[in-house]
């Protein structure tokens, strides 16, 4: 089992982590005219912490059976998701390095797990992964395992009938082994997110299907590993409303909906560096052309 | 049908603890051996049908062998994109179970009935389409998709469906059988509607016209061995399936041929291009859309006339 356990970095390691899968996201969108930055950088710490400090897996034996299992539902955040399995050891970091070329596994959505080792469910149209994971929980419970799922939901996939549906049905079976994080940036690909539905309050959505819910700053790791591990004992199944921010960690990204779907240019390449503390060695950007989509 | 299944399921089930049913809260009291028997291998999904098949995906990706079990709209069109993508993409072991397909449920009027599963499913990749036409049919495909541990769907009758076959006579998926010899046509039929097929060469017997009668199970994969050898032996052959003639069962025998450049008179006889507008019972409705015994002989004996 001790080959499961998670690394368990530090805060300051989390967040140079966090730095530096940020900068490969946003290379990668440039390079690869890969959409959907805004999405990506709003969940990326939830995807780091969970890799670094609570998922018991092991990059080198991808389909282990009791392991942990992540799903990311919100399927458009795959070019984060990628960034991190590489960075965590299902496959080289290289790999990537073809990202968004004909004939390789490496686009806008998470492929099949046959197709993809460390990929748990192909995720891309909203409202699916909530519902599998539940499906992996349940099978946790009735084969004996002790193994946990975790699946990240956006708040635009709220939207989604099927994802009450998962609700439901878990907090009536008390499905304690399943936590699943929203990250709610408060945008959909459109628009506001309570604007297009009345999604508020969330959280209290979630409190009135029976979830046992905590409500956090969803790019503070203190706050995560709160959320996670306090929670353990309670049987009900368990959802953590992370309110985030759609492109974190960039200034002219942070909170502009235009980067759900804009490719950044070299120069906003090399301002994201800038403000990340990317050293120069590693930007590696020139002489590539961007832009598949514009 | 429904008891036949509901009796295998909780017999299979006692000893294979990977299979779970997944019940869209119906079959009220139909498993209650199961539930009692082995409690941990019955969830009722409550009326939600998308989440149920994504659940199941999730099982089936996680070592177990769901089944997936309610009425057939409810299990196919009502969930089409779970079974497409957590089921057929992920290539998980689900057993989806369409129960009171086709026409069985014809009194409870069009929202009920199933005849366009086949049309959508023959183009899903991964997905093995599977129609008994008995009890005893039904008992066999359940052990052979269990065994085979690859994403299937299986539209099954409701109840009173005559028996047809023994058990030890059931083909293995991708097959068929002659069920009844005959060399002036040929009259192919999957699914519960086989009854009216051997209805139909009964009344054409009495005519002096010697039909013989094939079945399949198998709509996906195509039971190929089956085709060549009806079409080595008959010029004139029907389709029949309780099943919309766009898109089904019949069209897979015209494709084969049409690729083959094999040229032979053949009628596929299935349900029209319109929603029923009256209610009825089972034998009714194939009646209106001419798929009954009656009319199936009837039918052939015009098209026989005109060749």
């Amino acid at each position: 089992m001790s080959d499961l356990n998670p690394p368990g970095l530090s805060v300051l390691e989390l967040e140079f982590l966090a730095r530096k899968l940020r900068f490969r996201t946003i290379r990668t969108s440039y390079l690869s005219g890969t959409p959907h930055l805004g999405s990506c950088l709003s969940c990326l710490d939830l995807l780091i912490y969970l890799y670094w400090n609570a998922l018991r897996i092991n990059p080198n034996n991808p389909g282990f059976e009791n392991r942990d299992r992540f799903i990311l539902s919100k399927g458009h955040a795959a070019p984060a998701l990628f960034q991190v399995l590489a960075e965590r050891g299902f496959f080289a970091v290289s790999d990537l390095e073809r990202y968004g070329e004909n004939g390789t596994l490496f686009g806008e959505h998470p492929p099949a797990p046959h197709h993809l080792p460390g990929i748990e469910a192909a995720t891309g149209s909203l409202g699916h992964g909530l519902s599998i994971g539940l499906g992996m929980a349940l099978a946790a419970r009735i084969t004996g395992k002790d193994y946990r799922v975790y699946a990240v939901l956006s708040d635009g996939e709220c939207n989604e009938g099927s994802v009450w549906e998962s609700a439901m049905l878990a907090a009536s079976l008390e499905v304690g082994n399943l936590t699943v994080a929203i990250d709610y940036n408060k945008w959909q690909a459109t628009g506001r997110s309570n604007d297009i539905l009345a999604l508020a309050p969330l959280a209290d959505k979630w409190r009135a299907f029976g979830w046992c819910v905590s409500e956090i700053d969803g790019h503070n790791y203190m706050q995560i590993q709160s959320a996670l591990t306090n929670t353990l004992s309670d049987k009900r199944p368990k959802v953590i409303v992370a309110n985030t921010i759609k492109g974190r960690g960039i200034s002219f990204m942070e909170d502009d909906n235009n980067w759900h779907y804009r490719i950044p240019n070299s120069e906003e390449v090399n301002k994201a560096a800038s403000e990340l503390g990317i050293p120069e060695a590693e930007i590696c950007i020139a002489g590539r052309v961007s832009a598949k989509h514009d | 049908m429904r008891n036949a299944f509901a009796e295998e399921i909780t017999l299979l089930a006692r000893d294979d603890p990977r299979i779970v049913l997944l019940s869209g809260d119906i079959g009220n009291r139909l498993f209650d051996n199961l539930r009692a028997r082995s409690p941990k291998q019955f969830i009722n999904c409550g009326v939600a049908e998308a989440n149920m098949m994504g659940v199941a995906a999730g099982m089936g990706l996680s070592g177990l062998r769901p089944i997936v079990y309610t009425i057939t709209p409810f299990t196919t069109t009502r969930c089409l994109e779970q079974i497409r993508v957590d089921v057929a993409y992920h290539m998980a072991p689900v057993l989806i179970v369409g129960t009171g397909s086709g026409l069985s449920y014809a009194s409870l009027g069009p929202t009920h009935h199933s005849l366009e599963d086949f049309a959508i499913f023959r183009a899903i990749p991964n997905l093995q389409i599977l129609a008994p036409w008995d009890a005893s049919c039904l008992r066999v495909l359940l052990r052979q998709v269990l065994e085979g541990g690859k994403p299937a769907y299986m539209r099954i009758g409701k109840k009173g469906e005559s028996e047809l076959t023994l058990q030890s006579d059931v083909p293995p998926i991708g097959d068929g059988l002659i069920l009844r010899p005959g060399n002036d046509i040929c009259i192919l039929a999957t699914g519960t509607i086989a009854c009216e097929a051997i209805a139909a060469a009964d009344i054409l017997a009495n005519q002096g016209i010697q039909a013989e009668v094939a079945l399949t199970h198998s709509i996906k994969p195509c039971p190929v061995k089956l085709f060549d050898g009806i079409l080595s032996r008959h010029q004139i052959i029907f389709t029949l399936e309780e099943h919309s003639q766009i898109g089904g069962f019949g069209e897979s025998l015209l494709g084969y041929c049409a690729e083959r450049g094999i040229n032979r008179k053949i009628k596929t006889l299935g349900t029209g291009d319109v929603f029923m507008p009256v209610i009825g019972s089972q034998g009714y409705a194939r009646a209106f859309f001419r798929i009954d015994g009656t009319n199936v002989a009837e039918n052939i004996i015009k098209t026989i006339s005109q060749c």
